[in-house]
């Protein structure tokens, strides 16, 4: 399997041109605001409760700081990672070079999983950064590290399922608006999708809000590993990475 | 080294080619020609493992195109006709990537990308951006992609297209070079290039093979006759009852009739030299000869001869389908 080479080379894509520099710039940018209006309503609470004991019972930072900043960040991502993923195979489909790179000696699966682990790299590296964050709140004050962790653990595989979703649907289209677009869309449904559960009761209350992409988010955020949300995420990747080979397959069925 | 047996592609409804079957043998350039649109690409695509044919098979470097595709993608270089390439990487990184894939081991890569580059002639621009390359440098960028792996077989898909004269001329003399180690099948509408790269010629119309052989044997099989060029300071009329009148001659064709001047073009059987007996003809008459001149059938003619004779609905003259011949047989 040459996946190296091929993941070495969209890594060089994405840092040699302005893609990767400016998708962290405007990420940071928005996660520095939210993380700034987050963390000053914390300090004005807890300037408050410094007033009212009462209210200080249920303040803790890890609570009201990191795990609203984490959900935040897993609706920015929603929106940014189909930005990431929607030139991977829509861009080689347009300017042709699919034609060389799927007549080098490389296997369709490589290919795919080439693509989609250089996407995986940017993302991470991207989390990296918004270590800042949990770093600024500990210089304040304490931080539990237990949470941080799984809620990194957590953004980590849900992000996968982002890109693995990514990949397969860049590999239907030739347009990169299009791939971003329906990739967004399919993200949002999966996202939107727990909402009716709540309309619907009964055991498609429970299907509905199973299937929801960021519901299982919620759960590390809270610092707890559910082998059901891992599960969850894990699967959804691999479904999606599946759809895509196969995708890339359908151009060698005998037509 | 390619044999292909009733190849078909379909596109939906539309045929793009039909049942053709041709070989090319080891170490020979071969000239796939044929008008836009005749299935040359089409051709090309299914001997490069990029799409599967709807029928017949295809075997290159001695392995299916279908069944086992990655043996054949191991042993092919690749130049599609619109060149894709990466626009923005730089030529050598780009040349160390294609390099990687198509498995160069670590050791030798860097030594082979910097030969590959050498041999191209693009060396100078190595740490350019493709992006920024002239059109020229592209196609060369492509061509030495296509040759990093060193591979037995090489199709490239209008190699010299919008190119400039003198970029023509090196990237021919690079394809001429690869003759004998490799095999080259390349595809072209320019017609004089087959004449001047290939051995071997293999033309292909609305899809389907309607030629193929050694370029001599094609033009002699099309063009039993002989032609020469004469002009001559002569009445046209009883120039063209002399010339007529000289044995073995079996056409006179006015080609410019001027003020006291004519020209025309001979044609004789193919083995028969009729100039000596013009010149004598203008010496008995005591007309000036202003040009004798024996013309070669060339290419173009057979190539028009063939392809308008097919839309006109002309019964084709019939080509024993012999083989491009084969310097060495060993494979």
């Amino acid at each position: 399997m040459k996946i190296w080479p091929i993941m070495k080379k969209e890594l060089r894509l994405y840092f040699t041109t302005p893609v990767a520099y400016g998708v962290m710039f405007f990420f940071l940018l928005v996660m520095g605001y939210f993380f700034f209006s987050i963390f000053s309503f914390y300090t004005m609470a807890s300037m408050q409760s410094a007033m009212n004991p009462q209210m200080a019972r249920d303040l803790n930072p890890t609570d009201s700081v990191m795990r609203p900043l984490f959900s935040n960040m897993s609706v920015i991502l929603l929106l940014l990672m189909p930005l990431v993923t929607m030139r991977l195979f829509a861009e080689e489909r347009k300017n042709g070079t699919i034609e060389l790179l799927l007549t080098y000696p490389v296997r369709d699966g490589a290919v795919l999983l080439g693509k989609f682990f250089a996407a995986l790299v940017l993302y991470v590296v991207m989390l990296v950064l918004t270590l800042l964050y949990p770093g600024i709140v500990m210089y304040f004050t304490r931080l539990e590290w237990g949470p941080i962790l799984t809620g990194y653990v957590g953004l980590l595989l849900m992000g996968a399922t982002f890109i693995a979703v990514g990949v397969c649907i860049s590999s239907f289209f030739e347009n990169q608006i299009m791939a971003g677009t329906a990739t967004f869309v399919v993200l949002l449904m999966f996202w939107v999708i727990g909402w009716s559960g709540d309309a619907a009761g009964g055991i498609w209350k429970t299907v509905l809000s199973e299937l929801s992409i960021i519901e299982h988010f919620d759960t590390f955020a809270k610092g707890i590993f559910d082998t059901k949300d891992i599960v969850y995420y894990v699967n959804f990747t691999l479904l999606a990475l599946f759809i895509g080979l196969k995708s890339l397959e359908t151009r060698r069925w005998k037509g | 080294m390619i044999e292909v047996q009733g190849l078909t592609k379909h596109y939906g409804a539309f045929t793009a080619i039909r049942d053709v079957t041709f070989d090319v043998a080891p170490g020979q350039i071969v000239g796939f020609l044929g008008p836009n649109g005749a299935g040359k690409s089409t051709t090309m695509r299914i001997l490069s493992c990029f799409m599967p044919a709807s029928g017949g098979t295809a075997r290159v470097a001695g392995y299916d195109v279908f069944s086992q595709s990655m043996e054949v993608r191991r042993r092919i270089g690749y130049l599609p006709e619109s060149v894709p390439l990466y626009t923005d990487m730089r030529v050598a990184p780009y040349l160390d990537f294609v390099a990687e894939v198509k498995g160069v081991p670590r050791a030798t890569r860097k030594r082979r990308v910097a030969e590959v580059m050498d041999k191209c002639l693009i060396s100078d621009v190595q740490y350019r951006l493709i992006s920024g390359l002239s059109k020229g440098y592209r196609q060369r960028v492509g061509l030495a992609q296509a040759i990093v792996n060193d591979p037995h077989v090489l199709i490239l898909d209008e190699p010299t297209i919008g190119l400039d004269p003198r970029q023509i001329t090196e990237i021919r003399a690079l394809i001429k070079s690869l003759a004998g180690e490799h095999t080259v099948i390349l595809s072209t509408h320019i017609l004089p290039e087959v004449s001047m790269v290939c051995s071997g010629v293999i033309i292909i119309n609305k899809g389907s093979v309607v030629a193929q052989g050694p370029i001599d044997s094609l033009v002699e099989a099309f063009f039993p006759l002989s032609r020469v060029q004469v002009e001559l300071a002569a009445p046209p009329d009883s120039a063209r009852e002399a010339l007529r009148g000289i044995p073995g001659v079996r056409d006179v064709r006015d080609v410019l009739t001027g003020d006291g001047t004519a020209a025309f073009a001979v044609e004789a059987a193919r083995d028969r030299d009729v100039r000596g007996e013009i010149f004598q003809l203008a010496i008995d008459q005591r007309w000036r000869l202003l040009e004798l001149r024996r013309e070669g059938m060339t290419l173009e003619e057979v190539f028009m001869k063939i392809v308008a004779g097919e839309e006109a609905g002309e019964p084709e003259p019939r080509v024993p389908a012999e083989p491009v011949p084969a310097h060495e047989t060993t494979s």
